[in-house]
């Protein structure tokens, strides 16, 4: 047998697996979409907008501000761990920083849900420490509680992710702006983001399309409107049994993350060009 | 990896940079720590409600509650188990020999090939789980076990297949040569020669695709629920019934293999693997 056929027949079951549980239902969700009562249209789209338009401006906001905040700690813990001038704070923050990375966003929904409650451990830690009154204390269980489990559970991904290529660079640059004055500050914005910028945005992408995906943190944490399109879809389908409707919010989240790819796919090619 | 360019000793101002760092990292370890011992404490909480800022009574009543024939834990727990191992052998039967061929026969498209697994885990999946739901009812594949592992399966492939080929990259083709030259068939070469190379690889990309199917949630609760009940789908009817002690037993649950596992992955990956996935 030629090798070619032997190895195309030796991949194509785990191929057809990705096709047939993967890309077909991906294909039967935008066609879905534009059915209505078995002809194609666009009642789908207006129905989704009289009743989401919020929920999908919503989506962008927090998905958005989460992705903003997510780059700003990641660079900052990176910046740290590649710059730091004390090896024990350094090493502090190496083993610090990734804890979060390896529990289940299921996990991370239920825990900051109980931290971050009125009565959580969160708030009854600063009254007791005189920090806030029991009248000043207000429950996070609403976007901001999306947003700060969003950040908890991604900045260590892209962190590493970061911290690896900044270690990666080289350090003579660095030395150099060093050795003329530059402060760590502009060290870091400067010469060090720059030359790090692809793969913190790879990461920042990822985590993008993670999160617009995500359906037990908004389920969890804040199920009242409005919500994450995520727990739109679920209670489409479950609640009234509209796929219709469904996988027009769906098509609408996958353009939304299609879009943050074509940024990105934008960018790179400028920076080959 | 850097080393202090000011020498602690020479500037005295040094120690006082300990008071804003202290405070950056207790804050971060509240922050990160906070939450996880919270959950702990809600494991052997008996009693606590509001104002009390920690638990009144102690107690593993609750545990008891779980691990009880009917408290359904243990029925999550073994289905959540079957379903991981199940999707980890179907993964890895499918994987291995796409793996192979990745890294060893010269294949047509390769880099789309190896991209296609990723498309999983590159898309918003909640819709393709709404259709496959769909799909999964017509064929009564719904609510049962084996179509929640091919759901796991399909997301897990990314790990399984990557780092499959990884692993065989990394191996030197000239041992597999040798067994053959001394009269193995292709075969038995691969199983007796580049199968237990790979192993160490293997075994990593396993715990990998364990864990997917252990954490997953959106896949588990449109075609296995109410009929399979998965450990995450316990965690989260229990927490929306305010049951927090259960939901603290069950999240613990799921915490426990995740950080365990993580810890042998670095192990078993080691950076001749690693360097090569993706490639």
């Amino acid at each position: 047998m030629p090798k070619r056929l032997l190895g195309l027949l030796l991949v194509l079951p785990a191929l057809a697996v990705i096709a047939f549980l993967f890309i077909l239902p991906l294909i039967m969700s935008a066609v879905g979409a534009f059915q209505v009562e078995g002809a194609f249209g666009w009642g789908n789209f207006t129905k989704t907008f009289d009743l989401y338009t919020k929920d999908i401006v919503f989506t962008v906001v927090i998905v958005s501000l989460s992705t903003v905040l997510i780059g700003i700690a990641s660079v900052a813990i990176g910046g740290y761990l590649t710059l730091g001038e004390h090896p024990v704070a350094v090493a502090i923050l190496r083993w610090l920083y990734r804890w979060p990375m390896f529990i289940p966003f299921i996990v991370v929904g239920q825990i900051l849900r109980t931290f971050l409650s009125k009565n959580g451990m969160m708030n009854n830690t600063f009254i007791n420490l005189g920090l806030l009154t029991p009248l000043d204390a207000v429950s996070f269980l609403d976007w901001r509680g999306i947003v700060i489990a969003f950040v908890w559970k991604q900045t260590p991904f892209v962190a590493l992710l970061v911290a690896g290529a900044m270690a990666s660079i080289n350090r003579d640059t660095i030395e150099a702006a060093r050795n003329l004055g530059a402060s760590r500050l502009r060290l870091l914005l400067e010469i060090v983001v720059p030359q790090v910028a692809m793969t913190l945005t790879v990461g920042l992408i990822l985590s993008f399309v993670t999160m617009m995906s995500v359906l037990s943190v908004p389920l969890m944490i804040n199920a009242q409107s409005p919500t994450m399109l995520t727990a739109d879809i679920a209670f489409r389908v479950n609640s009234y049994g509209d796929y219709g409707v469904a996988n027009a919010l769906g098509l609408i989240s996958l353009v939304l993350a299609a879009s943050v790819a074509w940024i990105y796919l934008r960018a790179s090619l400028k920076e080959r060009a | 990896m850097t080393a202090a360019h000011i020498p602690a000793a020479r500037n005295p101002l040094a120690a006082l940079w300990w008071v804003p760092r202290g405070i950056i990292f207790g804050l971060m370890a509240f922050f990160i720590f906070g939450p996880l011992f919270n959950l702990l404490l809600w494991t052997v909480a008996e009693k606590w409600y509001f104002p009390y800022s920690l638990p009144l009574e102690y107690g593993f009543s609750s545990w008891a509650k779980v691990f009880a024939p009917r408290g359904g834990a243990m029925e999550s727990l073994t289905n959540s188990l079957i379903v991981a191992l199940l999707t980890v052998v179907v993964s890895l039967l499918l994987a291995i020999p796409a793996g192979y061929a990745l890294a060893r026969l010269k294949l047509p498209f390769r880099g789309l090939i190896l991209l296609a697994f990723l498309i999983p885990q590159a898309f918003p999946n909640l819709t393709v789980y709404v259709n496959i739901a769909r799909i999964f009812y017509e064929i009564r594949l719904n609510g049962t076990i084996p179509g929640v592992v091919l759901v796991h399966v399909s997301h897990g492939l990314v790990y399984a297949v990557w780092i499959a080929t990884a692993a065989f990259s990394a191996i030197d083709a000239e041992l597999e040569q040798a067994a053959r030259n001394i009269g193995a068939g292709a075969f038995r070469a691969f199983l007796d020669v580049t199968l237990p190379l790979a192993a160490p690889g293997l075994m990593a990309s396993a715990i990998f695709v364990f864990l997917e199917s252990l954490d997953e949630f959106t896949g588990s609760y449109f075609v296995g629920a109410p009929d399979v009940n998965m450990l995450p789908l316990l965690l989260y009817t229990t927490a929306a019934g305010g049951n927090y002690q259960i939901a603290s037993i069950t999240a613990l649950l799921l915490l426990v293999p995740s950080l365990v596992f993580m810890l042998i992955v670095e192990r078993f990956l080691k950076a001749d693997v690693l360097s090569r996935v993706g490639h």
